[in-house]
């Protein structure tokens, strides 16, 4: 179930943004738009839903329309033309007092620069739009102070927000944006001013933070490493129009056009896929089955390990076709013989950094979730072959 | 071709003598609350005998600007009182204090509509540039004839004359605040008063500070003027000096003028910084 629902959203910028309208009607591009009608064409048309509980990530280049894009979502600009729905109800149509009350209940905002009040404390910025809708001092001190610890600056309350650094002064914009409980916070590229370094580990508390508060995010970037790390389906944007809208898997595999193919070229892809989209089916057996069962299921499979799994899938370890010989000749069981060191990474795990792991390591990589349990393998020619552009093998696409 | 001049001076004096037939109930009560208030301060600075006054400023200058500002309040208000310029001193800091209280009411909010309304901003502009340029002499004479002589057209002429500094400050301080940070004012649903008084004002309060500073200062700079038109105080001691010729005597008056003027400078410049301390 969508929770906004955009149409044929478009904002022209300029005297008469009405004659805008129908030159677009007509056909005519932003270009021809611009240099003859003397209007700017911030966002055309544009028609999305974002769906309760997902990072939607708006991206593209500067002056593709992204920030208006983001901008319109709240009326912070007022769009020409177009509809947004907010479960349903028009948030063009509202009146002052309406947004007003949207704007505090419903979406919150997280800015480039910050956009920290300088004269208000760390705990005074959290508490703001709490405050603005009248909450009582005591109330809204503690929802600004759990919003706090929520982004890790318990401690800080106190402090002025110029005493901080840039990823500290982004966590009390995020603190700010959640105290009120939103359903949508928009995140106007919101990590654009961190440095790299600092830039990822956000990108990674705000997956972590998402897993646990379950907000709707709709974030803005021109950083295309960022929109598909953390973004669940990505919205390309050019001129103010939506090229693509799609998971980051579809755009970077089957581009829309060539503007988008253009874009993702330079991916480095071992930066984007992970362990979950190579990983193949391994051949498993339960150890109980003996060694006897095992030879022959590697015979009949044309494999020469087997991966040990419990009943519950839980990953014991690997045997070899020698070394289910040995355990026959010296009628040994299987976990006697079985191999426990086996490399294992999370499926979640980037693929640039399985590199060393599988250069260390002759056997395959166990792919295994938070409980152990095996969900596949990966081995070096999957992840060639999906290094080189080609699509990922049976299974692998989200 | 000769064209005739425009009667642009009789049109103007026309327009007085109708505004003073017509408005001249309102001009009273104008000049009653004007006439009240300088005279409540000047009561207030005159009441207690002068070494206690010069003891309460100093205290307020020592909190306000430590020991240095104490101690040139000590020196400079004892150096006034020694030349037995205390009352008359007293009189004109009444007239700046009135005028910059009133200027600072009127200022402030003329300030905020120019920096919320490009119209407004657009009209008030070039009204302050006309109130600035054109000479001071020149509204005493409609002040006089609205007003009658004394310390009241003084008061009137004063905040004509330094009133712009506080709207142009002003309307600049909340204009400066960042686009950012009104856009997040906004964006938590402010209402246009809680994003003026709780973002754009405190924000912007040392520039609208410098622009009160400025007309402080600028109305002191009328002290003498204002004492062409009957204003009691120090102004009038210099201007008697000067066209007698009594150079001693007017560098006398003009020294404690200058007290003055350097006091209420520091004063507030300083008065913000108190707070961050």
């Amino acid at each position: 179930m969508p929770i906004l629902e955009v149409k044929q959203l478009t904002k022209i910028f300029g005297q008469d943004a009405r004659k805008g309208l129908t030159l677009l009607e007509q056909g005519w591009s932003k270009e021809k738009i611009a240099k003859e009608a003397k209007l700017t064409v911030g966002v055309n048309q544009a028609d999305f839903h974002i769906n309760e509980g997902e990072i939607f990530v708006i991206m593209g280049l500067s002056g593709s329309g992204k920030s208006t894009l983001v901008r319109l979502l709240n009326r912070l600009i007022d769009p020409t033309a177009g509809r947004i729905l907010f479960r349903g109800q028009d948030v063009v149509k509202m009146n002052a007092e309406e947004l007003r009350q949207f704007r505090r209940k419903n979406i919150g905002m997280v800015f480039q620069k910050f956009g920290l009040f300088p004269h208000r404390t760390v705990l005074g910025n959290a508490e703001y739009g709490l405050e603005v809708q009248g909450v009582d001092k005591k109330k809204r001190r503690e929802l600004a102070q759990q919003a706090l610890e929520l982004v890790g600056l318990g401690g800080w309350e106190n402090h002025r927000p110029d005493q901080l650094s840039g990823g500290m002064q982004q966590r009390v914009g995020l603190a700010r944006g959640l105290a009120n409980d939103p359903d949508v916070l928009l995140m106007d590229e919101a990590f654009s001013a961190l440095d790299p370094l600092i830039r990822k580990d956000m990108q990674q508390e705000l997956l972590e933070l998402q897993d646990r508060v379950k907000k709707t995010i709709v974030f803005i970037t021109h950083d295309l490493d960022e929109a598909l790390r953390i973004g669940d389906r990505i919205a390309l944007m050019k001129d103010g129009v939506i090229v693509q809208i799609g998971t980051p898997e579809e755009i970077l595999i089957q581009p829309a056009n060539k503007y988008v193919e253009r874009f993702v070229e330079d991916v480095d892809l071992s930066k984007v896929l992970t362990a979950a989209h190579v990983m193949k089916q391994p051949e498993m057996i339960r150890p109980e089955r003996g060694p006897r069962v095992a030879l022959q299921l590697m015979r009949d499979s044309g494999v020469s390990s087997l991966y040990v799994t419990d009943k519950e899938m839980k990953l014991l370890g690997v045997i070899t076709a020698d070394d289910a010989a040995r355990a026959i000749k010296e009628q040994q069981s299987i976990t006697d013989v079985m191999r426990r060191e086996i490399p294992q990474v999370r499926p979640d795990v980037l693929l640039n950094e399985l590199f060393e792991l599988m250069a260390e390591s002759h056997l395959p990589l166990a792919v295994v979730d938070e409980r152990d349990r095996l969900k596949g393998i990966v081995i070096k020619g999957a992840v060639l072959s999906a290094l080189a552009g080609n699509a990922v093998p049976e299974g692998g696409l989200a | 071709m000769n064209i005739p001049k425009l009667p642009l001076g009789r049109m103007v004096e026309k327009l007085e003598e109708w505004l003073t037939l017509y408005f001249g109930p309102v001009f009273d009560f104008i000049h009653s609350v004007i006439g009240g208030m300088v005279v409540g301060i000047e009561t207030l600075l005159t009441f207690l005998p002068s070494l206690v006054v010069i003891l309460l400023i100093t205290a307020l200058a020592y909190w306000i600007g430590k020991w240095r500002l104490g101690l040139f309040a000590l020196i400079g208000l004892l150096l006034i009182d020694n030349l037995g310029l205390w009352g008359p001193s007293m009189q004109s800091l009444a007239l700046v204090l009135a005028s910059s209280v009133l200027a600072v009411l009127i200022g402030v909010p003329i300030g905020i509509l120019c920096a919320q309304s490009g119209k407004a901003r657009n009209i008030i502009t070039p009204v302050l540039d006309f109130m600035q340029t054109m000479p001071a002499f020149v509204y005493l004479l409609p002040a006089v004839s609205f007003f009658s002589l004394g310390v009241v057209p003084g008061v009137i002429a004063s905040i004509i004359f330094a009133i712009p500094p506080t709207i142009r400050l002003t309307n600049l301080g909340i204009r400066q605040v960042s686009e950012e940070l009104v856009e997040a004012a906004d964006a938590f649903g402010s209402t246009p008063k809680q994003k003026l008084f709780k973002l754009q004002l405190p924000i912007a309060m040392p520039t609208i500070m410098a622009g009160i500073n400025q007309t402080i200062m600028l109305s002191l700079s009328m002290v003498v003027i204002s004492s062409m038109i009957g204003a009691q105080g120090v102004g009038a001691y210099v201007y008697r000096a000067v066209s007698q010729a009594k150079t001693g005597a007017g560098f006398e008056a003009g020294l404690a003028i200058v007290v003055l003027a350097i006091l209420l400078d520091r004063l507030t410049q300083n008065v913000l910084k108190i707070k961050h301390k």
